[in-house]
């Protein structure tokens, strides 16, 4: 997982599988960022996301939450339609921004993001 | 129908163990050389069981889960997974969309997930005694052409 600010957005570059164990750490790490630096736009990227099941809902969601106590927007981009199939049987599409990203960066971004866990 | 193949794996209700789970049965549903797809579904639908046993089933406790995997005639795919934990008061309430007991970082779609991701779906719990989800799933693999 890698964590960048620019401009006042919060781009956090998830790697690996997404399930209720992994979304500890990611949460604890997610948060203190978010804390520390108060941006206006929480940006949560699944390109490098390889496996997620509903705790990546639940992921989301949380995030959501406590950037929204902020004033912070959140978006989300890089899913895969499976993983966009499971994000939609939440309420999630309402409260937060559906990004599409570009084939090539979304690879680039895995590429980054896959170097270091 | 006749049982072709079986497994069965018993772990501790540890979250570390989820990885382990939902892969342990993806090998063994390989064998029926279905589509990434299919095997996508049942990863994810293994991992949702899973997980609603450590969260829910064992919240406080330790315990054991039985994970038992068959594969039928025709390809079709069994996965019961069990517990001993504390149960489900009203299972038709646990099944409904974004309805969950374990707060803010649960999404409440554990059962939504493994219905859509399966054919079929059955919940068979009792307070105190446990739960046993069983998936069933059809492994088409590739048309033939």
């Amino acid at each position: 997982m890698k964590i960048k600010e620019e401009e006042q957005t919060l781009t956090v570059y998830l790697t690996g599988e997404l399930d209720h164990h992994a979304a500890k750490p990611m949460r604890e790490e997610t948060d203190e960022a978010l804390l520390l630096r108060r941006p206006k736009t929480l940006l949560l990227d699944f390109s490098g996301v390889s496996f997620m099941d509903s705790s990546g809902v639940g992921f989301v969601m949380g995030r959501y939450k406590k950037a929204a106590e902020l004033g912070c927007k959140t978006a989300v981009r890089g899913l895969s339609q499976k993983h966009e199939r499971i994000m939609r049987f939440s309420g999630l599409p309402q409260l937060v921004e559906f990004r599409k990203v570009p084939v090539e960066t979304a690879v680039q971004n895995h590429q980054i993001s896959g170097d270091k866990k | 129908m006749k049982k072709t193949n079986e497994i069965k794996l018993r772990f501790p209700a540890k979250s570390v163990n989820e990885g382990f789970a939902r892969a342990a049965v993806a090998a063994f549903t390989s064998l029926c050389d279905p589509t990434v797809e299919e095997l996508s579904d049942v990863k994810t639908a293994v991992s949702e069981a899973v997980t609603n046993a450590i969260v829910h089933a064992y919240k406080d406790r330790d315990g054991q889960i039985d994970v038992n995997a068959a594969i039928y005639e025709g390809n079709l795919l069994k996965i019961r997974v069990k517990d001993r934990g504390i149960g489900i008061e009203d299972v038709g309430k646990a099944m409904e969309p974004l309805f969950t007991t374990a707060g803010d970082d649960r999404s409440g779609l554990g059962f939504t997930v493994m219905q859509s991701f399966s054919d079929k779906l059955q919940v068979r719990s009792r307070p105190g005694v446990g739960t046993t989800v069983t998936i069933t799933k059809h492994i088409k693999g590739k048309e033939t052409p």
